[in-house]
């Protein structure tokens, strides 16, 4: 432990200081860019203050179908969210004990978070393109009307682009219940093992209520980095857009402050979504140290 | 009792299956079809069955006549490495000195939590909002340039400021920082107090403390954070777009847009490549640790 006074922890300090302004200074000029008046542009000064840009927003004028993209990814959000803490949690307890192919196992997930986005997209997007033709090649060869007449595509976002995302948010859910078991008192199993509890009923009533607050870390992992997921998804989605594939595609082409307006909000929703996990995970520490005391 | 139902214990292995499968489906065999499909043939509509090197030529073309100028893939791998360099120097510097702050400068632990909150909290908002958020500081009229112009340094406006190598790489460092942060900031907290106690007392400075004990304890946290920094610049082509208004070249980009073109073999061979370099890049990285003990 460094001296609070010295010299090192002022530098540091300041140092610190200024990384936060990075990091939270150009959001603030966008939230506040966006109550610019009617006739106000990209940049300062601000030229009034209203509200008109986010009129102009709920209109939709001249945008992209915003709010049923924000509805697709905010679903597509909560399903990966679903998917990432079961498939996690369960996995999570698999590697407790060591398991045929567990090594490979992990080392493929590691792969899968660094492997190049753009690569994986490719990837995904080329094997269902090859499932498409095959399904068409078998429709035509059985004469199956259904498939020749209306089969389209197997891409689509709860297919390709749920798998796809998969690979980005499952990843962090497994390295967190790596985190958390690591750290896990094993005594209160032992005792309720003692006590003549099968393993279900321990895992069921001892180990899922101890590291709950855990699992919440896992839903805000799934559910924003879904959200907010672009390069892997970006081949993927089919013919259907979530909202970080609009807003990338609106950088382009919007040059009013009505962009700022959909940043403003998206960004809000985001601090909202966080802080609601933050308060469900505070609750349930709070009841869980009540609970082991 | 107890024995009978320890024999029918469930065996929890087949909990990782579901998994292990999302895994399958959506990252082995997509990639294994890529190193297959970058051998395939191609037209305006189709990518047809094959085992040819064509889209391998295609990509060196001219590469290895050494009178001539670089070839257009040789730029394109210099200039992403040269991103990757730069982001992975900015960020580590910076992701270090924030890090070491939190674990060494920080005494309670609720303000070290709060602290490392505000480092991370913006890793879960839109990336694509963070990069359009700067363009009101670094265009023409923004704000960083009317301040220098106020302030008398500059007469007429920086260009350079957005759009440019320069906004790629100031966004790069604003969105993956936090990639070096959390690694190094969790190898400095598993550094045991009482070594840089015992370094105090025996007269050492505090630079000296740095240097010989935190810098090599926190290797394995250095790297893992550089594995994430240069695998996710290696392979961008989101930033480079918005930030690098769309001007500029990446390996990414180039996958991007032959996949626009439905030219998929010739992107697959693309990719093939950023693999394969990729892999080099962690290989020589992960020769040092072992990511599993870290967590």
């Amino acid at each position: 432990m460094h001296r609070t006074g010295s010299r090192g922890f002022y530098f540091f300090l300041i140092f610190f200081i200024l990384f936060a302004l990075f990091l939270y200074g150009p959001m603030f000029s966008i939230i506040l860019l966006s109550f610019q008046g009617p006739d106000g542009g990209l940049t300062f000064p601000m030229n009034g203050f209203s509200l008109h840009w986010f009129g102009e927003l709920w209109k939709g004028a001249g945008v992209v179908d915003i709010g049923s993209a924000f509805r697709r990814s905010l679903l597509l959000g909560f399903v990966v969210m679903v998917l990432t803490v079961v498939l996690s949690v369960a996995a999570g307890l698999a590697f407790r004990k060591n398991f045929r192919g567990a090594e490979l196992l992990f080392l493929t997930t590691i792969a899968s978070l660094i492997v190049p986005s753009i690569v994986l997209s490719l990837g995904v997007a080329l094997e269902f393109r090859l499932l498409d033709e095959t399904i068409k090649w078998f429709g035509n060869w059985f004469e199956i009307e259904k498939i020749i007449y209306d089969f389209q595509t197997t891409l689509g976002m709860f297919t390709s682009g749920m798998g796809t995302q998969l690979t980005w948010t499952l990843p962090f859910g497994l390295l967190i219940m790596f985190a958390v078991f690591n750290r896990f008192d094993k005594s209160y199993e032992e005792a309720a093992k003692d006590l003549g509890a099968t393993q279900w009923q321990t895992i069921r009533e001892v180990v899922l209520p101890i590291i709950a607050p855990s699992i919440i870390g896992i839903g805000l992992f799934g559910f924003t980095l879904s959200y907010d997921e672009l390069a892997r998804s970006s081949q993927v989605m089919g013919a259907t857009n979530t909202l970080p594939l609009e807003l990338r595609g609106l950088t382009t082409t919007v040059t009013t402050p009505i962009i700022y307006a959909l940043g403003t909000i998206t960004t809000l929703f985001s601090f909202a979504v966080i802080g609601t996990f933050f308060l469900a995970f505070w609750l349930l520490s709070r009841s869980r140290s009540k609970a082991l005391r | 009792m107890t024995k009978l139902s320890r024999y029918f214990e469930p065996k929890f292995s087949w909990l990782a299956l579901p998994f292990a499968a999302v895994f399958f489906i959506f990252f082995v065999i997509p990639l294994f079809l890529t190193i297959i499909v970058s051998f395939w043939d191609y037209n305006d509509y189709s990518i047809i069955p094959d085992l040819i090197f064509e889209n391998y030529i295609y990509i060196f073309e001219g590469c290895f006549q050494f009178d001539a100028d670089l070839c257009m893939t040789f730029k394109t791998y210099l200039s992403t490495l040269y991103f990757c360099l730069l982001t992975w120097v900015l960020t580590l510097l910076i992701g270090f000195s924030v890090a070491y702050f939190l674990a060494f400068y920080v005494k309670t632990i609720p303000v070290q939590i709060a602290l490392f909150l505000i480092c991370t909290i913006p890793f879960w908002t839109s990336n694509v909002i963070r990069m359009v958020s700067w363009i009101p500081l670094l265009g023409r009229h923004g704000l960083v340039n009317d301040t220098l112009i106020f302030l008398g340094i500059i007469d007429t406006p920086v260009e350079w400021f957005l759009y440019s190598e320069f906004s790629v790489i100031l966004a790069l460092v604003h969105l993956y920082t936090l990639f070096m942060i959390v690694p190094i900031f969790n190898s400095m907290m598993r550094i045991d107090k009482s070594i840089i106690e015992g370094a105090y007392d025996a007269g050492a400075s505090e630079i000296q403390i740095l240097t010989n004990i935190i810098i090599p304890l926190c290797k394995p946290g250095i790297v893992i954070g550089s594995i994430f920094v240069v695998t996710v610049v290696m392979g961008d082509f989101v930033t480079i777009g918005i930030m690098g208004g769309q001007q500029l070249a990446s390996i990414g980009k180039i996958i991007n847009t032959e996949m626009n073109y439905l030219q998929l073999p010739g992107a697959a061979a693309n990719a093939v490549i950023l693999l394969f370099i990729t892999i080099i890049i962690i290989i020589t990285m992960t020769k040092f640790i072992d990511i599993r003990k870290e967590l």
